[in-house]
């Protein structure tokens, strides 16, 4: 038996935003935290080494009207706000709904276009993307792999094994059997300590099926993740924040950059919180997530205001009260 | 439909506390039908009222482009392919609200796209 528990050295700690999520990967490298990630190393091939990621989801280019007026200027405001960050991260990730589907001939791929042209501003080495339903499901996904690549694939990072899943481009919540036997067989080649991020549209489990949260084989996926000690799931289409644990899994939904969906536990019908011009971010909101590895993780909310989301200063005084929980 | 598949949807149905057309005895009277329209985006009628007990079948045809017809507690996912009716028997056990969306992604309208089965 190990002397420590490999969970507790391999944290990921995620902070909201507010625009996104940043994440960062602890990894100590002295003492027997040290030890352990030598021993990962050694196992899957690469040591794992601290650094950090934003999730961006939902930004919807092209979405015009209410509820929300303003467009894409949440999502510009999130790229110049992750330039402006004191460390910079090393990844982006998109959770999917990059863009909103049109069926005029030829305005989907501007909008595609319009994405890569914000998006391409983001300085960070790396930015990964999978499809959502307003994205892919129409045409089975044949834009957007002539604009972005492969809608399921996966990197590693150091010494993070990252996993881009599809769960929309059958037009349905399912992954498909296709893509199940692909999953199985990436998986296959790593131990059971390795970090595995998965990062998907959809949630992986029954949300609230009545209003389309879920995937229809997403327990066939977690099947094949459970033997693995270090899983980490991000996804979007709920358009607000939720955290959800599973065996060794803990599952991470990122809040909109365009609107905001209610409490579905509320009562009320499925429609987008309003706009309300004088706050109009307000229900993009902060969360900090801090993983201290004896406890639950902490979840704070902090209410976001147009104050505080306009410069950079607010943010990097975030960061740095998020180094001390 | 094939015997597996019906079989699968006599066991989705008893655990749901309904059971299937199928498993009941000969001599009851034959299922009411309720004809259901699906085209982007919203299905007619929006609401349907059966009794708790009564055997009925939905038969559900898209008259545009490729729909879904999903209830988790019913324990039904079908695809609506247009032109092509699909009958879904059921019968309620006991009383409830049952909403039904529409699963396969169909436009902007989409995520509105559902009905109501209400059971009295």
């Amino acid at each position: 038996m190990d002397p420590v528990d490999r969970r507790k050295f391999l944290k990921i700690t995620g902070v909201s935003l507010g625009a996104g999520a940043l994440f960062k990967i602890a990894a100590p490298a002295l003492g027997e935290g040290g030890r352990l990630m030598g021993l990962l190393g050694k196992k899957n091939g690469e040591r794992p080494t601290p650094f950090s990621f934003v999730q961006f989801s939902d930004t919807h280019v092209g979405f015009n009207g209410p509820p929300d007026p303003l467009g894409t200027k949440a999502f510009e405001r999130a790229v110049d706000m992750v330039n402006a960050l004191p460390e910079r991260p090393d990844l982006v990730l998109f959770t999917g709904d990059l863009t909103h589907e049109s069926e005029k001939p030829g305005e989907h791929a501007d909008r595609m276009r319009l994405f890569k042209k914000i998006s391409s501003r983001l300085k960070v080495p790396l930015v990964k993307l999978v499809p959502g339903e307003h994205d892919a499901a129409l045409d089975g996904g044949t834009l957007y792999r002539d604009a972005f690549g492969e809608t399921s694939y996966a990197f590693d990072h150091r010494g993070v094994h990252f996993v881009g899943l599809d769960n929309v481009s059958h037009g349905k919540p399912v992954v498909g059997a296709e893509g199940l036997a692909w999953l199985e067989k990436d998986l296959a080649r790593f131990p059971k300590t390795a970090p595995i991020v998965v990062f998907t549209h959809r949630p992986l489990f029954d949300l609230k099926p009545d209003w389309e949260w879920f995937t229809s084989d997403g327990d066939r996926v977690l099947n094949l993740l459970a033997p693995y000690e270090n899983v980490t799931v991000l996804y979007g289409h709920i358009h607000r924040e939720h955290v959800h644990h599973e065996g060794h899994s803990t599952h991470y939904a990122a809040r909109s950059l365009i609107f905001a969906f209610p409490d579905p536990e509320s009562g009320v019908p499925k429609k987008p919180l309003p706009f309300d011009e004088k706050k109009p971010f307000e229900n993009l909101g902060i969360r900090r997530i801090a993983e201290s590895g004896d406890a639950p993780p902490r979840i704070e909310e902090v209410s976001l205001t147009l104050r505080e989301y306009s410069g950079t200063v607010g943010i990097q005084q975030i960061l740095k009260e998020g180094e001390n929980l | 439909m094939s015997i597996l598949r019906r079989s699968l949807i006599v066991f989705s149905l008893l655990a749901a506390g309904l059971a299937p057309v199928a498993t009941r005895a000969q001599d009851k009277a034959s299922p009411r039908t309720i004809a259901i329209t699906a085209k982007r985006f919203q299905f007619e009628p929006k609401e349907v009222h059966l009794k708790a007990g009564e055997r009925v079948k939905l038969a559900v045809t898209s008259e545009d482009v490729t729909h879904g017809f999903f209830s988790r507690p019913l324990h039904f996912d079908e695809d609506l392919t247009p032109g092509k009716t699909v009958e879904v028997p059921i019968e309620a056990a006991s009383a409830g609200t049952y909403t039904i969306i529409c699963d396969h992604f169909c436009g902007s309208g989409h995520g509105g796209m559902m009905m109501t089965l209400v059971v009295e």
